[in-house]
């Protein structure tokens, strides 16, 4: 029975997608859950699954070529089967296709120094909703096999127990295997290399934007770094006492005190809210904040816009949000746009310190480690004290030593005083 | 251990109680000259006398009304029901009386009683005399309710059921009165309220009860020579309802059926579907298929009524659906 193979609705917003590449020829056989064609959406490059077994019978588009979602790319049909394309068709117009512009800059989201808020979530996968069987999550967790890499045997693609066992078994686990999130003791996670065999991936194009960007950013931008390392006391009690009674998902992180004592701290920096081209520094009229969020293959930067003008509990929902539609690989233009500086945060994985890649063409970028209880010396005395450290890196061509340094002793106003982050 | 069938393992328990314990007696249509509906009290009239094997009227309200008046009086009586199906004209003594007694009257008062009824389609008796109304009484507390599927359980369960001091519904299936099968010597109860793994087996948890657990052992059969390797938990009692084996078994098959000869609607399987989710919800790979009776009220025609009964094929797709 032949199947037609549409043009799926990858994001929210999305209305029509580019098929950009065929990974399946005519006539190639094909299992239900492989890989058909890559598309494109205006935001990441993600690939359309087959919902059928057999083999490809037809392409309905070319490569290089835009359709609105729902319109038919492909037919699949079993070997050998004799299929009256028309009929099969019947009233679904062929896709009113438009080629590509080629396209200079790359409308991929830009993606800047590593680091993270959020756990790793897969580009690939369609929706944030994995059709797994309650066992199979179950083993999923304890084993940390990743469930968006595996195809589900099950009806309707269903990923049952004995998928999540044929990964262990396989060492396709390998691939399938997340690094675990938790600070300081990660969970043991099944042997990522299988002894004497290399596994070649080919770069994904999100890969691939966020490696031309960042040597780009390394080798032209002259980076300038600074270390400080501030108490946040203060601010780990107030957190405290603000996520009293509060439902998990609910709660401020350290993250979100960050972001609002940046976005108030550029108030009075604007050369450091800027960015520079060929023949100007342009200063932000918006304080937008970007935080970085890794994901399986990569990361994105997803954007608080206007964070000096919204409170803590707005910034933590909006990056919640944001850094959900990211994992879930439904994120509109709007939240990977405009940020003025960024913030890269590894600190929930016990990084007591690092140094970030500039984030063009952006004037800085703040690489925060992790909140740690150590011991400190006040008034000539040994106590125990909250310290986090954060690391700026800059553009010198646009900002100098001393003004980045005065930049990062007022963020020490909002970071130790976090009263006045309310 | 004797082969003997599912009739034989009944007669047996009614007679060594009867002889073990003069408390015990039996009452209802036919029991007595004609020696019971489907000859399960054959001679009993001449061995214990016309006092302790009582003929009654056709009036199932006054055979059970009666009956708990004896048990509260310190009788152990067993009364007869000719069909479940006559147990709706003594609804009220079944579930409002006997079943409540002892809560409502802070225990000063006891009714061991055990209702005998015979249920179940398939003998063209259409609808109002084929009905399996099974998960009806388990639905009520203070009434036990227990359903053999083997002859060993069937004696065992009902000579537990009259030494018990509760108000026990004791369901057969008419049309595996014939069914043989091993019963160990000598005197032996069967525990109430406790499921038994019948066949072990690690793909597939078929959950049953009565009539289909020789349906579900003949369907294992046929899944065996095609690799499917089922395990087969034995309900017993649908009141009080023992998951532990259930759970057990599911927890590591990840795969239920639970097969019943009622409808489906509100049934055992509904409620065994139910616990499963709630007690092992993260071991579920598949999800819970049900077998059971068509929902209609059964048909007279022959062929009819053998398509709305759950048959042994209806289990083994079921375990395919179950296992895809």
């Amino acid at each position: 029975m032949a199947e037609i193979i549409e043009m799926p609705k990858l994001g929210f917003d999305m209305a029509e997608g580019t098929l950009v590449k065929w990974l399946k020829d005519e006539g190639e056989k094909i299992e239900k859950g492989d890989m058909l064609a890559d598309i494109e959406t205006d935001k990441a490059t993600l690939q359309v699954e087959s919902s059928a077994s057999g083999v490809v019978l037809k392409h309905l588009v070319e490569a290089n070529t835009t359709v609105p979602i729902a319109s038919p790319i492909a037919v699949i049909a079993t070997e050998g089967e004799q299929v009256d394309l028309e009929q099969l068709l019947g009233g679904k117009a062929l896709p009113a296709a438009k080629a590509a512009q080629p396209q200079e800059s790359q409308p991929i989201p830009s993606a800047p120094a590593p680091g993270s808020t959020a756990a790793s979530a897969s580009v690939s996968q369609e929706s944030g909703f994995i059709k797994a069987s309650p066992v199979a999550k179950a083993i999923a967790a304890d084993k940390a096999v990743n469930l968006a890499a595996l195809n589900g045997s099950g009806p309707g693609g269903r990923i049952v127990k004995r998928d999540v066992e044929a990964a262990l078994q396989s060492g396709s686990a390998s691939q399938a295997v997340q690094s675990s999130p938790a600070p300081g003791m990660p969970a043991p996670a099944q042997a990522q290399i299988i002894p004497g065999q290399d596994t070649r991936i080919s770069i994904s194009r999100l890969r691939g934007a966020i490696g031309k960007r960042m040597q780009e950013s390394n080798q032209n931008i002259p980076h300038f770094f600074l270390t400080r390392s501030y108490d946040v006391g203060s601010l780990m009690q107030m957190r405290k006492q603000m996520n009293e009674g509060r439902d998990k998902g609910n709660k401020v992180s350290v993250n979100d005190f960050v972001v609002r004592a940046i976005a108030l701290a550029l108030r009075q920096f604007p050369n450091i809210n800027a960015s520079i081209s060929e023949q100007e520094i342009i200063q932000h009229g918006n304080i937008n904040v970007g935080v970085a969020v890794a994901l399986d293959n990569g990361l994105l930067t997803v954007v608080v816009k206007n964070a000096d003008q919204k409170d803590l509990d707005q910034i933590g929902w909006e990056t919640g949000q944001l850094s959900q539609r990211a994992r879930d690989g439904k994120l509109r233009n709007e939240d990977i746009e405009g940020s003025t500086f960024t913030i890269s945060n590894l600190g929930m994985y016990g990084i007591e310190e690092f140094s970030a890649i500039v984030n063009p063409p952006e004037a800085a970028i703040l690489a925060v480690g992790s909140a740690q209880q150590v011991p400190v010396v006040e008034d000539g005395a040994l106590k125990t004290g909250w310290r986090m450290k954060a690391t700026l890196s800059a553009d010198h061509r646009i900002t100098d030593g001393a003004e980045a340094a005065r930049f990062m002793q007022h963020l020490a106003l909002y970071l130790e005083q976090p009263w006045r982050l309310v | 251990m004797a082969i003997i069938t599912m009739r034989e393992a009944i007669s047996q328990a009614l007679w060594e109680e009867m002889e073990r314990d003069p408390k015990v007696f039996i009452m209802g249509e036919e029991v007595g000259v004609w020696g019971g509906t489907y000859a399960v009290t054959k001679g009993f009239l001449d061995h214990f006398g016309a006092e302790r094997v009582r003929d009654t009227p056709i009036a199932e309200a006054a055979i059970i009304g009666s009956a708990i008046g004896a048990a509260m009086a310190g009788m152990r009586p067993v009364a007869e029901l000719m069909t479940m199906n006559f147990a709706f004209s003594a609804m009220d003594h079944i579930v409002n009386q006997a079943a409540k007694i002892h809560y409502m009257f802070g225990g000063q008062m006891k009714v061991p009683l055990v209702i005998r009824a015979p249920g179940g389609g398939g003998r063209q008796l259409a609808a109002t005399h084929s009905q399996t109304p099974d998960a009806l009484f388990a639905h009520f507390p203070g009434l036990k309710v227990v359903a053999p599927g083997t002859p060993e359980d069937a004696k065992g369960l009902l000579k537990a059921a009259i030494r018990s001091d509760d108000p026990i519904l004791y369901i057969e299936n008419a049309t595996v009165y014939q069914q043989r099968g091993e019963v160990p010597d000598g005197d032996y109860t069967t525990p109430i309220g406790k499921s038994k793994v019948q066949r072990e087996g690690k793909d597939v948890t078929l959950v049953t009860y009565s009539k289909m657990v020789p349906y579900s052992m003949k369907a294992a059969d046929e899944l065996a020579k095609e690799g499917i390797d089922v395990e087969i938990v034995d309900l017993r009692s649908l009141r009080p309802l023992d998951m532990g084996p259930v759970i057990e078994s599911f927890k590591h098959t990840n795969r239920a059926v639970i097969a019943e000869e009622g409808w489906k609607s509100f049934g055992v399987g509904a409620e065994v579907t139910a616990r499963i989710y709630e007690e092992a919800f993260d071991y579920v790979d598949a999800p819970i298929q049900r077998v059971a009776q068509k929902e209609v009220p059964l048909p007279y025609n022959r062929h009819l009524e053998q398509l709305a009964l759950p048959q042994v094929e209806d289990i083994i797709k079921a375990v395919k659906e179950v296992m895809r």
